[in-house]
């Protein structure tokens, strides 16, 4: 590949690569119950991210001896497609991926009301299709949608999305060229109801007054993807309440 | 995969003490929220490596080595040096530890170790570049945990930070493409001194460097790096708990605060 | 109130603040009442409750399950009854069980062997155990022929329908007996398996359009069309 010439990522109308403004998101796009195995699933496409969730619970827990005996074992696995990247990525589990599993777990249990289904395990499933910055992030608003899909048991939906520091500014939702070459990456999983973060990474260098900013930026995209997730919820699930009572009551007196 | 952890080894009743006590602003063993356990870093105990750092940290012993070789430079950075950063939690260090490839506990604590290192850019990686493309130096640093009581991250980021310090190696010079050691040894380049600071939410308060008990009541973990110029230059949320905005500002400004002092602690006991 | 009957409500959604109780698939905060599983809000008296669209299957006392058998041990079979946890149907839980005492698994394989398809009820279960089943009682026992359709438990009740009506018109257009599974898991016995056939079709799409209108119209309609090709030889 060779070393990757630096471009310019904002030009002088303050206008990402990508046209962006400095507080606007990447295309979203979400789907849920895309599976048919899957007691719970859902798709999303966020910039160029195409990531797959999927998941299988609350089932009986193999091996016998992870069992928790006051609640269900949340295992989590992130996973990169070998063709989600530029260059090839090896289909071993790499220590990134290992890590973001963890990470990723954590972000979403602390919103499963586990204790429902003792002696069980609910087993998320990440994988990214496609990766363009972002994948945790989008990892989760899936999976939290796959968990919703499932009928497992929440607090609330967990959002996610990353804020960093592009050429000195702080900017919402990093693609992967302002990513590689941005100055800060930071991204944050969000409980909109609860206003709690669950997730919260940062690598690069920030003042303190630029991490508060990129955190109150973060938040509040999360606050905006919550609001897409339950509209794809809904779609899923669409309901015409009224016409259902009146035909059913109907139907009764021909019955 | 990533699973939740088995159920901690203490009971209900430890538990709630260690919460008591935090609720009214105390600690198990007498300190402030925001005091860290008395610690002490010994530069150079492994003269074989090229650098070493022992920290204790309260009960907590951490071991960290440098060691530099040469190597083949990543194809995206052609004029620079490698840093990898490797952790190891060996079994005899806690009854919770067992043997085999890394966990995710130590690759969460290797990587954040790194981060800090890296994204400071403690070390002028340019520096160590022997020939642009073709060979560069690798400084590899190995985390050894041998006695876990409470906030590895910090006590692994200080001995790292230690044994980086501590390194010496020979000078060189490159003739007519050919590495020539001098006989001079020569400290790395090191120009930033990250420091992390760990703080544990119990209940609703937030304390600094739990100690292992205050470990198992907290709901999470979060760290904070920051530099000499006082940026922020790693994070890391840990744990099932979550935490508030307002939180999180909170123990951003603490850490930003206290870095300083520990940084002076620190550079006093291996410069 | 914050929501109104039958509407579709995501976890974490405000449904109602006050006077109200936390039912089934809710949770309190509070004053605050919030859903924890999507489905639609209803209030039963001052209760909120959710109808969830989907869910695991968590056996209840008394409930009527159709299980498979997965292993054999000294003194019971263990049954997959499409839960989170396997199924333990004793011997002395059997009809058949006086006079087998002391019957090694060679023996217990001649009630029900590995695969085998059964329709018991759920006699105990809690957190701390398995669920336990019985086959003694009317209509319990081994299933011997007819199709089996899995589909979630929670569209059940609609299966069933308002009063039995849907359960009544399904029996009655494909010439079946219909058996459902609390769990989820139904059986359809015919004379013929395309009656069989159709009717584990019918089963499958009113599970995929539960929440629709006109259901039980298009059901009929989609059953008594196939139905015409067959009733013929």
């Amino acid at each position: 590949m060779g070393n990757q010439k630096t471009i310019r990522l904002l030009d002088e109308n303050g206008l990402r690569v990508d046209g962006r403004r400095w507080d606007e998101l990447r295309p979203i796009k979400m789907e849920v119950g895309i599976l048919d195995k899957a007691d719970g699933s859902a798709y999303i496409e966020h910039g160029k991210n195409k990531i797959l969730a999927a998941l299988y619970g609350p089932r009986e827990a193999h091996p016998k001896h992870i069992a928790l005996a006051d609640r269900a074992v949340v295992r989590c696995r992130y996973h990169m497609a070998p063709f989600s990247t530029e260059e090839r990525k090896s289909p071993a589990p790499s220590r990134r991926e290992q890590e973001l599993s963890k990470v990723i777990r954590e972000s979403l249990e602390p919103s499963i009301m586990s204790e429902y289904y003792p002696r069980t395990t609910i087993d998320i499933f990440i994988e990214v299709l496609q990766a363009d910055a972002g994948t945790r992030c989008a990892g989760i608003t899936a999976a939290s949608l796959a968990l919703a899909d499932a009928g497992i048991p929440m607090r609330e939906l967990v959002a996610a999305c990353a804020a960093g520091k592009i050429e000195g500014k702080i900017v919402l939702d990093l693609s992967d060229v302002e990513d590689k070459q941005g100055e800060a990456d930071l991204p944050v999983a969000f409980m909109p109801k609860s206003n709690v973060v669950s997730l919260l990474q940062m690598d690069g260098g920030l003042t303190e007054e630029e991490f508060m900013q990129a955190l109150e930026l973060s938040t509040g995209a999360c606050r905006r993807i919550y609001e897409m997730q339950r509209e794809a919820l809904k779609q899923k699930y669409h309901v015409a309440k009224e016409e259902t009572e009146e035909k059913e009551e109907a139907q009764e007196v021909r019955a | 995969m990533s699973a939740t952890h088995q159920i901690s080894p203490v009971a209900k009743i430890e538990q709630k003490t260690v919460v008591d006590l935090i609720v009214r602003g105390r600690r198990l063993d007498e300190r402030n929220p925001l005091d860290y356990r008395p610690f002490t870093v010994t530069p150079g105990m492994v003269e074989k490596a090229n650098g070493s750092a022992q920290v204790y940290l309260g009960k907590t012993k951490v071991l960290a080595g440098v060691k530099i070789q040469t190597g083949d430079p990543f194809e995206d950075t052609p004029n620079e040096g490698i840093l990898t950063v490797n952790a190891e939690l060996v079994p005899l260090a806690s009854p919770s530890f067992e043997a085999g490839p890394p966990d995710e506990n130590s690759i969460e604590l290797a990587r954040v170790v790194d981060r800090g290192i890296r994204e400071s850019k403690a070390i002028d990686l340019k520096k160590l570049c022997i020939q642009p493309g073709k060979k560069v130096f690798v400084v590899f640093v190995d985390i050894y945990v041998l006695d876990h009581d409470g906030n590895l991250i910090d006590a692994s980021a200080t001995a790292a930070l230690g044994a980086l310090i501590n390194a010496k190696m020979n000078a060189f010079e490159v003739k007519d493409g050919e590495l020539k050691y001098k006989d001079e040894l020569v400290p790395l380049p090191i120009q930033n001194y990250p420091v992390a600071i760990s703080s544990a939410k119990i209940d609703s308060s937030v304390v600094l460097d739990p100690c292992l008990e205050e470990e198992q009541v907290m709901s999470c973990r979060l760290t904070v790096t920051t530099d000499k110029n006082d940026n922020v230059c790693a994070m890391q949320k840990g744990g099932l708990g979550v935490l508030t905005v307002d939180e999180i500002k909170q123990i951003v400004s603490t850490s930003i605060n206290k870095s300083k002092d520990l940084r002076a602690t620190i550079l006093s006991k291996v410069a | 109130m914050h929501t109104e009957r039958k509407q579709l409500v995501a976890p974490g959604e405000l449904l109602a603040e006050g006077p109200y109780f936390a039912g089934e698939n809710t949770y309190r905060e509070g004053s605050k009442i919030f859903a924890s599983r999507v489905g639609l809000a209803d209030v039963v008296g001052n209760k909120m409750i959710v109808v969830p669209i989907k869910g695991a299957y968590i056996p209840r006392l008394d409930d009527i399950v159709i299980g498979r058998v997965t292993d054999i041990g000294m003194s019971g079979w263990q049954v997959d009854i499409c839960a989170p946890y396997p199924a333990l149907l004793p011997l002395s839980e059997t009809p058949m069980h006086r006079g087998r005492e002391g019957g090694g698994r060679r023996d217990l394989g001649y009630i029900y062997g590995v695969g085998d398809l059964m329709i018991a009820q759920v006699i105990a279960f809690d957190r701390t155990r398995d669920p336990l089943l019985t086959t003694k009682g009317r209509g319990l026992g081994k299933v011997t022929s007819g199709r089996v359709a899995r589909i979630t438990p929670a569209k059940i009740p609609r299966i069933i329908g308002k009063k039995g009506s849907m359960i009544t018109m399904l029996k009655k257009e494909t010439g079946t007996d219909i058996i459902p599974g609390q769990n989820g898991v139904i059986l359809a016995t015919g004379k013929n398996p395309d009656q069989e056939r159709i009717a584990v079709e019918a089963l499958y799409m009113i599970e995929r359009e539960a929440h629709t209108t006109g259901l039980t119209d298009r059901v009929k309609a989609m059953i008594v069309n196939q139905m015409k090709g067959r009733t013929v030889g």
